[in-house]
């Protein structure tokens, strides 16, 4: 049956006159997107200045405190080690927040590119790259992250490029397939002919057109990513201690959960959880947001 | 009883658009004879398949409706089980695109007798014969091993005709045929309407034939109807519909499309583009691209007014007769 | 070479695989000449409009379009550049020709920008100019196509092509999606703009009574063949070939009754 084909000038949503239609740039993402947004300002803002917003020293220990609750001026209480908890929070939250963003950061650039490069060319060197991605995709991220601290000396760093690494082949995929889609449109054949450069048909039309699917995309992962990396500093191949991070400090904290002393696990347990969620959500937005341009 | 076979009265269709409920079909009456082929014919928007679906118990989900169908003297609003059951049998639907409405994993076999099978009690094998034959008479002559075939081995023309078969199973009185031919190649077009046609008049099948294109409809309809925005504007014999149009609407479709024959002269072409009823003006709905349009036309909407053994919906109707079709001729 | 035509096809050929899509087809279009290539699906029609446009490379066969051939895939950016210059294309579905996230200015600014250079100024007239050649106002312009009309959207599709002042245009389907007011508004359109300016066409299309419109030259094609060739006028009035006859009589038209073919 024919569609119903709408006038969106007369249709399109009818503006409320006068209300706060929200910040720049966060327009239409509603009150869940602002507050997202929010919590990952905050999130950043104590990324960067956390050390110096700390009200204690982060590594300072002092057993006679240990597993001590809540106190004046120790809003969280101390560790098992003694340390103060808040400020263990304030400053773990760069290396915390660093690493997923460095993680997300370098896949989605290395698997968008050889998304668009592999549904562009087609033939041989999508069969060969396929492939190659086909196989790294078999190996856990854990596994790489051992492979690449055998390489080079287990940190922060050498985690970051063993997930990287990890999740480049997830990201490609799912950006090909997208990809492939967006090739085989009428308006790409349109610039060929016009005789523009593959590269700028690439960047300027086809890349703007995934945009929404690769914010999606990095909002899920940064999720995995904040998870996996704790896991992998867990087996001692990340952030090593006594440095302040929230997922090694959800690891060692559990000694004390099981002790009835929860707080240290919880703590940065629910700064990850608040991370993930609101990346998640304006992500999810943002994309929404995006989609509704073309629909 | 009357002698219509299906009766439209004052029927309105209100779909949920972009979080509103809004008008698509507006006071939309007419009938159909038992036996009659009736053509619709319309644009984009102008509530054409909205109307089958209004017949078929269609609609989509978050519907609103008002006025009355009545099919063989029932409010088909009013049936339940069994009688509702035996409607769907006695209507049938045929698609635009029989890909869409047929599932590709399973068999051209399975997908014809389903319905003969699960609703009517009728064994595989009786079900499978009838389909052979009903292929026969669509032109399909090694029915069995079409019946073992999935959908993606046969080619559009042939799947259609699989649709037409298939609807014809369980021996309906009234074909609603949606588009039927649009997505096929021109002479795979005139090949499916011509069994289309023979099959109705063979059977008395009366036939609501849904159609963008005025030319055909004339070939296979007694009658044609003309709707636009959501409305019928103008309904009359197809043969008097396109000699003498009595709408500026149907003049302007006239007019508007190239001719096979005779010397090339420049399209009529209506300004503006095809609306939906939510969107039409207020008085006549045609009133924004009208090159007769005058302050009545804004002022208030016309009726459905019968003329000359139709009806239409315009104010100038009689004052415009016969000058019309000048402006739609062509050289 | 004064009298060489715009574009020549010479004994084009294109297989996929075993398929042979397009069998030996030859035919010419005279500077500003209008020639139609009918057939139904799967007649090869659009695929020599790809090949021509370079979208498809031949098996076999030359095509030299403006005095350039164009047989092979374009060398360098500069040279598919010129070729773009001389061959442009409008498809069939407005829905999927125009990028979702860009409007029809910003589309024609980039041809212009690509072809013709000159300054932000002299392009934003000369959008404004196109603009009104294709019958589009500043506000349809500079909306996105989401905001547009079927009908609207091909405009933008007509001027985008325009902008790099082709030769020939090759008209893909390029009214076939559209509603038959709409689609009588783009044909005078087409009919106009080759008054104003000179243009050649090559029309695919499935619609004689479209092809009769819009063109003075046809073929019909089936089965990646040629069948039969002629003025435009003459092939749908006296079809010499069973095939064109039968395309002929399954036109629907007053007084018109299907017919059976098996």
């Amino acid at each position: 049956m024919s569609a119903i084909e709408l006038d969106p000038t007369v249709v399109g949503p009818v503006p409320a006159t006068r209300r706060w239609r929200g910040v720049p740039g966060l327009r239409g993402t509603g009150v869940a997107g602002h507050l997202s947004a929010l919590v990952l300002a905050i999130a950043g803002v104590v990324a960067v200045f956390g050390q110096w917003l700390a009200p204690h020293d982060p590594d300072l220990t002092n057993l006679s405190y240990a597993f001590v609750g809540p106190i004046e001026g120790h809003p969280l209480g101390f560790d098992s080690q003694g340390r103060d908890l808040l400020s263990r929070i304030l400053a773990g939250a760069r290396s915390s927040l660093l690493g997923p963003t460095a993680v997300v950061t370098l896949a989605m650039i290395v698997g968008t590119f050889l998304a668009v490069a592999t549904a562009w060319k087609g033939g041989r060197f999508d069969r060969w790259v396929s492939a190659g991605l086909d196989v790294l995709f078999a190996f856990p991220a854990i596994v790489l992250a051992i492979i690449v601290s055998v390489i080079v000396e287990p940190s922060l760093m050498s985690a970051t490029i063993a997930l990287s690494i990890a999740y480049t082949p997830y990201i490609a995929r799912v950006l090909r397939s997208a990809a492939l889609r967006e090739r085989a449109r009428d308006y790409i054949a349109a610039l060929e002919v016009q005789g523009l450069r593959a590269w700028i048909i690439c960047v300027r039309h086809l890349g703007r057109n995934l945009l929404p699917l690769i914010v999606a995309q990095g909002a899920v992962l940064f999720g995995y990513a904040m998870v996996d990396l704790a896991a992998i500093s867990f087996l001692g191949l990340g952030v090593r201690p006594p440095q302040a991070d929230w997922g090694v400090m959800v690891s060692t904290g559990q000694s004390g959960v099981l002790q009835g002393y929860p707080l240290e696990s919880l703590s940065a347990g629910v700064c990850i959880i608040a991370v993930v969620i609101a990346v998640n959500i304006l992500g999810e937005r943002l994309t929404e947001r995006a989609n509704s341009v073309t629909r | 009883m009357s002698d219509a076979f299906l009766e439209l009265q004052q029927v309105t269709v209100r779909l949920p658009i972009s979080g509103e409920l809004r008008t698509v079909l507006h006071d939309v009456s007419f009938r159909i004879a038992p036996g009659e082929a009736v053509g619709l014919v319309g644009e984009s928007g102008s509530g054409k398949s909205m109307t089958a679906r209004a017949v078929a118990r269609l609609l989509p989900p978050g519907a609103e409706s008002s006025g009355t169908v009545l099919f063989a003297g029932n409010d088909v609003a009013a049936l339940k089980g069994a009688a509702l059951r035996a409607f769907r049998a006695e209507v049938a639907v045929v698609f635009q695109d029989p890909r869409a409405h047929i599932n590709p994993v399973r068999t051209i076999g399975d997908f014809m007798t389903e319905a003969l099978r699960t609703n009517h009690d009728v064994s595989r094998a009786d079900a499978a014969a009838k389909a052979v034959s009903l292929l026969a008479e669509v032109g399909i002559a090694d029915g069995q091993r079409r019946l073992e075939q999935h959908p993606h081995e046969l080619s559009g023309g042939l799947l259609q005709r699989v649709m037409i078969a298939t609807a014809l199973l369980t021996e309906p009185k009234l074909l609603l045929a949606d588009e039927p031919t649009t997505a096929l190649d021109v002479t795979t077009q005139s090949d499916v309407m011509a069994i289309l046609d023979e099959l109705r008049r063979e059977r008395g099948m009366s036939m609501l034939f849904i159609t963008h294109d005025l030319e055909l409809a004339g070939a296979v309809c007694d009658r044609t109807a003309v709707m636009y925005a959501g409305q019928l504007v103008e309904e009359r014999t197809s043969s008097a519909l396109h000699d003498d149009p009595l709408h500026p609407y149907t003049a302007g479709l006239v007019g508007a499309r190239p001719r096979i024959d005779g010397d090339v002269v420049r399209l009529s072409a209506i300004p503006g583009r095809p609306r939906s009823a939510f969107e039409a003006p207020a008085g006549c709905a045609f009133n924004d691209r009208c090159v007769h349009v005058v302050d009545d036309c804004v002022a208030s909407r016309p009726a459905l007014e019968p003329l000359d053994g139709g009806s239409v919906r315009c104010h100038r109707a009689v004052e415009l007769r016969g000058r019309l079709q000048e402006g739609a001729a062509h050289g | 070479m004064a009298d060489e035509p715009l574009l020549d096809v010479v004994a084009l050929r294109k297989e996929f695989g075993a398929h042979v899509a397009v069998d030996d087809v030859s035919f010419q279009i005279a500077e500003g000449g209008s020639l139609a290539i009918v057939g139904e699906s799967g007649s090869g029609k659009t695929t020599i409009a790809k090949m021509i446009t370079g979208l498809l490379a031949p098996t076999s066969g030359t095509i030299r379009a403006c005095g350039h051939d164009r047989s092979r895939p374009a060398k360098g950016a500069a040279e598919r550049r010129r070729r773009g210059g001389e061959v442009q294309i409008v498809f069939q579905d407005p829905y999927s020709s125009l990028d979702p996230r860009q409007s029809g200015a910003a589309a024609i600014d980039e041809v212009l920008a690509l072809h013709r250079g000159g300054s932000a100024d002299e392009r934003r007239d000369r959008v404004a100019e196109l603009g009104a050649l294709v019958g589009l106002d500043d506000r349809q312009l500079h909306a996105l196509p989401r905001a547009l009309s079927g009908g609207q959207r091909q405009r933008v599709a007509i001027a985008r092509a325009l902008a790099a002042e082709p030769r020939l245009l090759i008209l893909d389907e390029s009214v076939a999606a559209l509603d038959v007011s709409i689609q009588a508004q783009v044909l005078n359109l087409l009919a106009d703009v080759r008054a104003e300016t000179g243009i050649s066409y090559l029309l695919i299309s499935h619609d004689l009574a479209v092809v009769r419109q819009i063109t003075d030259d046809v073929i019909v094609m089936r089965n990646g063949q040629v069948v039969e060739r002629g003025a435009t006028r003459e092939v749908l009035d006296a079809p010499q070939h069973e095939y064109t006859q039968l395309l002929r009589a399954s036109v629907p038209a007053p007084g018109w009754t299907p017919t059976r073919r098996a």
